[in-house]
């Protein structure tokens, strides 16, 4: 018999590239990812971008205009609103990133477990869900405040548990789908135990969805930073934060309109980039929008 | 055949699988016993639906929660029916090995096919990582995938189905169990590469004497590689010889049936391919009656009454116990069939 069996062109090309570059063309997702990109190395290298340190006043240069010395402006303070941002985005970032991973360490094992032991397992987990998704996000964040007080660590705790349920459903739903997938019942006919069989088998096939959903989850987990911390529940003054930002230009938006234009510009920004970015891997992620 | 005569490997006793929903309980299988001997190759046959699949998966223990299973099975002397799912982990992979239906889908999209040969073997036998991957490619080559080492590195995208199922048949045999379990191995497969899958089952049969349970519907294939068929109607058997005489001589109407449907080349010119009239009936009721009976030329009262029991039929020469032929019916066929030779059926 003959052993050299034909492939196709299309086989022999790997399918990561081709997603990469489907990826490349969609414009708005481009986009996106640049602008986060953007956002990511501000916030990482927040000390060599400032210009300013961003919590040392200038009451001489109080309520400047955007201007050549300052290209956003100061604050009522004097302190440079560039800077500010820079910072501000730092705290935004730290905040998008471990709210995220606290909810994907504590929603991905629970998903897994519900999906694939079901009964009930699925049934205690899924009530739990049902829960915390009742639960107002904004009452579970004040409580945790008034507890341990107001402060950035207590912030992304109260956004990391408020997206634990989206993260369980979506690993369930995924789980409760590759537990019937061929491959998955082959490794169990071929000896698996659970733990193989759910973190080799089960969860690399879930990780297209769970992408998309930490890119919907970090804007989300922006903007509950910011609105934390315009409430006073999250970063304190006078650290900065965009939300600390907005929540202090209140007063002064008639005469420096620019104190609340730029951060409020800059939530925009990052929110809209990673959901664009999220739509754009989205598109490219789910077999069945490979048509479009 | 002497094959009969050694200690079978696999050995299903009464076995049964029901199962339950709210309104209707289902028979998948009902009282179907089996041997297999040591490098033997048993196929199982019959339409969709009649059970051949169920059987592979409650030997495996992979049937879902929800079935019931009766009966016994005993895998080289040790009782498997009802063991827990950690001593199945343990069986499964190492002492039986599963083919599936689908190449295409049976392996993981994101591990190399390396890795996944490899995980079999790390499990059961310890090896590490970089004995685990030599031992890969030696089984590549040994399923008959050229320059097995480039190939062990790649994707399961990267490969055409019929590599992919030759893959899984490596995963199957890494451990060289006693018995393969092979669902429809070459379906979805197209017929060239179909001839290499089964070649290798065959030569692997030989070098390493493993009894393979081959379950198909392809009559051509049956006659290629089998010993023994079985034949299965309804969840129960109603024939089962040894592979020549089972073509020469069919004695249960459905297996004519079976035979007549096949398609021959050159044949009797323009005529209509005979068919089985009507479907496999639905298997929520068990009716004192033989289940074939609604779609046997032959059926008469007593067909419709009383249910023939799986006998050992008289006239069979090889009578020892594996290579009897046995049947279910009130009216054996006795008629040599109009039925193609092995050789023709082959083809």
């Amino acid at each position: 018999m003959t052993t050299a069996l034909p492939t196709t062109p299309a086989r022999t090309r790997s399918a990561g590239s081709g997603k990469l570059r489907a990826l490349r063309k969609n414009r708005l997702a481009m986009t996106g990812g640049v602008i986060a990109a953007v956002f990511v190395l501000a916030a990482l290298f927040a000390p060599l971008v400032a210009p300013y340190d961003p919590a040392r006043p200038d009451f001489a240069d109080a309520l400047a205009a955007p201007g050549w010395s300052h290209w956003l402006g100061t604050d009522d303070l004097g302190r440079d609103q560039l800077s500010r941002v820079v910072y501000g985005a730092r705290a935004s970032m730290q905040v998008g990133v471990l709210a995220v991973a606290l909810a994907f360490v504590v929603g991905v094992p629970l998903g897994l477990l519900a999906g694939y032991y079901g009964k009930f397992t699925d049934s205690v987990v899924s009530r739990l869900t049902d829960t915390m998704l009742a639960f107002p996000f904004l009452v579970l964040a004040v409580g945790l405040a008034a507890v341990l007080g107001p402060s950035l660590t207590n912030a992304t705790i109260a956004i990391g548990i408020s997206q634990i349920p989206a993260v369980i459903r979506i690993t369930r739903a995924e789980t409760l789908r590759l537990r019937h997938v061929d491959y998955v019942a082959a490794a169990v006919a071929n000896g698996g135990g659970d733990a193989t069989v759910l973190f080799r088998h089960i969860l690399p096939g879930a990780t297209s969805a769970l992408t998309v959903q930490a890119t919907v989850g970090i804007p989300a987990a922006i903007i509950g930073e910011a609105l934390l911390s315009f409430l006073g529940l999250g970063v304190q003054p006078p650290e900065a934060s965009l939300g600390v930002m907005l929540s202090g230009a209140q007063s002064f938006l008639a005469p420096a309109p620019w104190m609340a234009v730029f951060p409020g510009l800059a939530v925009v920004a990052a929110t809209l980039a990673f959901n664009l970015l999220g739509d754009g891997l989205r598109d490219v992620l789910d077999p069945r929008g490979a048509t479009r | 055949m002497s094959l009969a005569m050694s200690e079978p490997v696999l050995s299903v006793r009464d076995l049964s699988v029901s199962f339950c929903s709210d309104t209707r309980t289902v028979h998948a299988v009902d009282h179907l016993s089996y041997d297999v001997a040591p490098g033997e190759v048993l196929a199982v046959v019959g339409e969709s639906g009649c059970g051949k699949s169920v059987t592979a998966m409650a030997v495996m223990g992979l049937l879902p929660p929800t079935a019931r299973i009766g009966g016994s099975i005993r895998l080289g002397g040790r009782e498997i029916a009802g063991a827990s799912e950690k001593e199945l982990g343990r069986i499964r992979g190492k002492d039986i090995a599963m083919i599936f239906q689908e190449p295409m889908t049976s392996l993981n999209p994101v591990l190399t096919i390396g890795r996944q040969i490899g995980e079999v073997l790390r499990r059961h036998q310890g090896l590490s990582k970089k004995e685990a991957r030599a031992r890969a490619v030696e089984l590549l080559g040994l399923v008959g995938i050229p320059a097995p080492a480039q190939r062990v590195d790649e994707y399961p995208h990267q490969l055409s189905g019929g590599m992919r199922q030759r893959v899984m048949i490596a995963i199957a045999v890494a451990c060289d169990p006693s018995v393969l379990i092979a669902d429809e191995p070459t379906t979805a497969l197209d017929v060239t590469v179909q001839a290499g899958i089964l070649e290798v089952l065959q030569s692997l049969r030989e070098r390493l004497g493993t009894a393979i349970v081959l379950i198909t519907h392809d009559l051509g294939v049956v006659a290629d590689t089998a010993d023994r068929v079985l034949v299965m109607y309804a969840g129960r058997p109603v024939e089962q010889a040894p592979v020549d005489e089972l073509f020469a001589e069919p004695r249960h109407p459905y297996t004519h049936g079976l035979l007549g449907a096949v398609l021959r080349p050159g044949g009797e010119g323009k005529r209509r391919l005979p068919e089985i009239p009507g479907l496999v009936p639905s298997l929520d009721t068990q009716p004192e009656a033989c289940t074939f009976a609604p779609r046997c030329a032959h059926a008469d009262d007593r067909c419709a009454t009383s249910r023939p029991g799986f006998k050992t039929l008289a006239p069979n020469a090889g009578a020892a116990a594996g290579a009897a032929h046995r049947a279910a019916c009130w009216h054996p066929q006795h008629a040599p069939a109009l039925m193609p030779t092995t050789r023709e059926a082959g083809q």
